[in-house]
């Protein structure tokens, strides 16, 4: 009914019966100011000295992304100190028509966290206070700036952990965490973070502060804002404090490398281990041959466990708080497994180096990747049905063979997500290859009933692919909330949400 | 020729990758709910053993280890790893590397094995101490450091990494060895060699029925965490600097 209530190429909005105003309506296509060397002083006067940064090669990490694919033309920099200083820049920067682009540690895989032209960069880095922590809940405030691994050794002192890891723990900031709704390899035992982040403060795009830093489990008190806030990947504000719910961290940790023969004996393992390990499964990534090929290939220092290579890996982690108790059960576990035949070889680290070596391998595939793929990489990163899981894989691999690319899976498992990723190892195969996979790997994803997206969000990459996931009806409340909190679209332009 | 038997030392500390702590009031590291783990330098030791046997050049590799019973996942390792059999020496106190090398002389005359295979210290205390006892005590030769271990003539030809670079040695059998870091690189435990490690015999021996003498002779003053690093400081003009080196520092 709604769809039929929007006219598309009009210039005015129905939405829900109500018509958006002409002058709403045509801020749909805002109208963006430059930067003047007055605006530069303004910046200069509210924030601390080397606060600014200018230049174009000392923009150069801000203006481009981690995979080398996403360059933007900043010509300007702002680091504010606390929230205070982003509130003033947001509401200059509104009343100016200046668009912004928050910007964490900058390790977003979609082109979220660089300008697209040449959109002001807030750069959180430097609010990065730890403000306090509870020894009793082991809830943490900390500012948006934190990196993600600072925080967890912080926490590591007190017996708490993050509920979230990543391969980027050392660079990415749980503020970018936080706006990109991140998952990672912990994903299956700790949950969303929707889940345990408990308050929040942000700024809006006219430099409202909006407190709702709290430390509460429950506080069922109007709309949950923070929700709204935490995977909007900064089109909605700027997040500057959180409180987190962190869990207690167990003394007994365990991990096993595991080799199988088929992606379904995979599926059977994983089904198994939710079985036999139950509360203390922590982990249970996915890997297959390309994969680990690639990553055995390039990474430093990583070495194969095993005498064979095997179609299927899988890496698992218990974390529990009684060391002989976890080892029977993951031993007890992968002897039945192996029995079974579901799995075919494994090997059980004997200390934490060989536990890091298993992760190692696991979180350099990123890398691995990178070093592959010397004309250009693909990343895709998808959520599916478990038994179209790896059928995308094995297609886009037929798809791809007659070109010089390279088409290697891995992925969260334990939660459907599956990474997919090209490696595209010819001079001009690059342009060849994205044709052969948009819009073929969408509307294969579409047509499982898949996300275009599990984790990495939409960032610049996919802002136009949201329709693949979600209905009309959904995206046009999604664009009516981005018109109500930030009329002049001057926050992350471009990105997120499609043009139509 | 082939080494009848090899006896390999294995030693259960802190895990290499875990931070130590002390304990506050400086008795001892802390190792409540700390990860123990095979002590890395045992763990090259017994992959050097089972490399051994896989060319043939040992029948049988004996894994022994003296702790208490938590040791058990230490000797367990070995035998994931290759070992043939473990002995595990009960012992609730901590033991020096005298101690420990008259409680391996004692098993060496029991099981009279024609090679001692040790690491070359615990990463815990950094001693570097039980393999050369051990060898005085039962008038052996012995090489140490080795970062090569070969089996020629009725003889072992090992090649030792010391300050000046590597020195070749010929030693005759029996013999105490000690292990460095570039020896090998040591296997995963793999599902199916656990499994089959279940299996294998373990021999558990009260250390009081080896009469041996394990008095300890040192007496632990005192243990600290070493000092915090200060942070430095920012200089403006090689005057400050020059100023800072000469008033305050007083280095120049």
């Amino acid at each position: 009914m709604l769809t039929g209530l929007l006219r598309r190429g009009s210039s005015a909005m129905t939405v829900f019966g109500k018509r958006l105003s002409g002058a709403a309506a045509s801020a749909m296509k805002p109208v963006y100011s430059e930067v003047t060397g007055d605006d530069v002083d303004f910046f200069r006067s509210k924030l601390q000295p080397g606060a600014i940064v200018q230049g174009t090669e000392d923009l150069a990490s801000y203006n481009k992304d981690w995979m080398n694919q996403y360059f933007g033309k900043s010509k300007l920099a702002l680091r504010p100190k606390t929230t205070e200083e982003v509130s003033q820049l947001l509401r200059y920067c509104n009343e100016k028509r200046i668009p912004v682009v928050p910007q964490g540690g900058n390790t977003g895989l979609v082109g979220g966290s660089v300008p697209v032209k040449d959109e002001v960069i807030v750069s959180m880095s430097i609010m990065n206070k730890i403000l306090d922590f509870d020894e009793v809940s082991g809830t943490i405030t900390c500012e948006a700036g934190c990196v993600l691994e600072t925080l967890d050794d912080y926490l590591a002192d007190k017996g708490y952990r993050m509920p979230l890891d990543l391969g980027a723990k050392g660079s990415c900031q749980i503020g970018g965490n936080v706006a990109t709704n991140a998952g990672g390899s912990r994903f299956v035992r700790y949950g969303s973070l929707r889940n345990s982040i408990l308050g929040m403060e942000f700024v809006l795009a006219d430099g409202t502060i909006v407190d709702t830093l709290t430390s509460l489990k429950k506080d069922n008190t109007g709309y949950d804002l923070k929700q709204l806030m935490i995977g909007s990947e900064g089109t909605l504000g700027i997040i500057t404090k959180l409180t987190i719910s962190t869990p207690r961290r167990l003394p007994a940790v365990n991990a096993a490398l595991l080799g199988l023969e088929s992606f379904e004996d995979v599926t059977k393992l994983l089904v198994e281990a939710k079985t036999s390990l139950g509360e203390v499964l922590s982990a249970f990534e996915f890997m297959d041959l390309e994969a680990v090929e690639l990553g055995l290939k390039h990474l430093h220092g990583v070495r194969d466990p095993f005498e064979s290579r095997y179609k299927c890996y899988v890496l698992i982690e218990t974390v529990g708080s009684n060391p002989t108790h976890d080892g029977e059960k993951l031993e007890g576990f992968l002897e039945k497994s192996f029995e079974a035949g579901t799995l075919v070889d494994g090997v059980i680290a004997q200390d934490n180096t060989q536990m890091d070596s298993f992760w190692a391998l696991r979180e350099g595939l990123p890398e691995a990747l990178l070093k592959e793929g010397t004309q250009g990489t693909l990343k895709y990163d998808v959520s599916l049905p478990m038994k179209d899981f790896y059928e995308l894989v094995t297609d886009t691999r037929e798809r791809l063979s007659q070109l010089p690319a390279a088409t290697v899976g891995w992925g969260h498992i334990g939660d459907g997500n599956l990474h997919l990723n090209i490696a595209i190892t010819e001079k001009g195969a690059s342009e060849l290859v994205k044709a052969q996979m948009d819009p073929f790997l969408y509307e294969w994803v579409r047509s499982r009933r898949g996300s275009i997206s599990a984790e990495h969000g939409l960032g610049l990459m996919k802002a136009e692919k949201i329709y693949y996931t979600k209905p009309k009806s959904a995206v046009d409340i999604m664009k009516l909330i981005k018109h109500a909190l930030d009329p002049n679209g001057i926050l992350n332009p471009h990105k997120v949400l499609p043009r139509s | 020729m082939s080494l009848s038997r090899v006896l390999v030392g294995v030693k259960r500390v802190v895990d290499y990758a875990v931070k130590i702590r002390v304990k506050p009031d400086g008795s001892g590291v802390d190792k409540t709910n700390v990860k123990m783990s095979m002590n890395p330098f045992c763990e090259i030791a017994v992959e050097e053993s089972v490399r051994l046997k896989e060319r043939g050049l040992a029948q049988e590799v004996v894994a022994m280890t003296i702790g208490p019973s938590q040791n058990m996942d230490t000797i367990r390792t070995a035998l994931a790893m290759g070992a043939d059999r473990g002995i595990h020496v009960v012992c609730d106190q901590d033991l020096e590397p005298l101690a420990v090398s008259k409680v391996f002389q004692a098993v060496v005359q029991k099981e009279t094995p024609q090679a001692v295979i040790l690491g070359k210290q615990a990463i815990d205390d950094d001693c570097n101490q039980t393999g050369q006892m051990l060898a005085g005590l039962l008038d052996w030769p012995q090489g140490t450091f080795l970062s090569k271990l070969e089996v020629e003539n009725d003889a072992l030809k090992v090649t030792r990494e010391v300050d000046g670079g590597l020195e070749t040695l010929n030693l005759s059998i029996p013999a105490v060895l000690t292990c460095d870091l570039r020896l090998n690189e040591p296997r995963y435990a793999s599902l199916p060699n656990i499994m089959k490690a279940k299996r294998k015999p373990v021999e558990s021996i009260p250390v009081a029925d080896l009469g041996v003498d394990i008095k300890s002779h040192l007496d632990v003053l005192r243990i600290e965490e070493t000092p915090k690093r200060q942070g430095g400081g920012k200089v403006e003009s090689v005057a400050e600097l020059v100023d800072k080196l000469k008033n305050e520092a007083g280095v120049i």
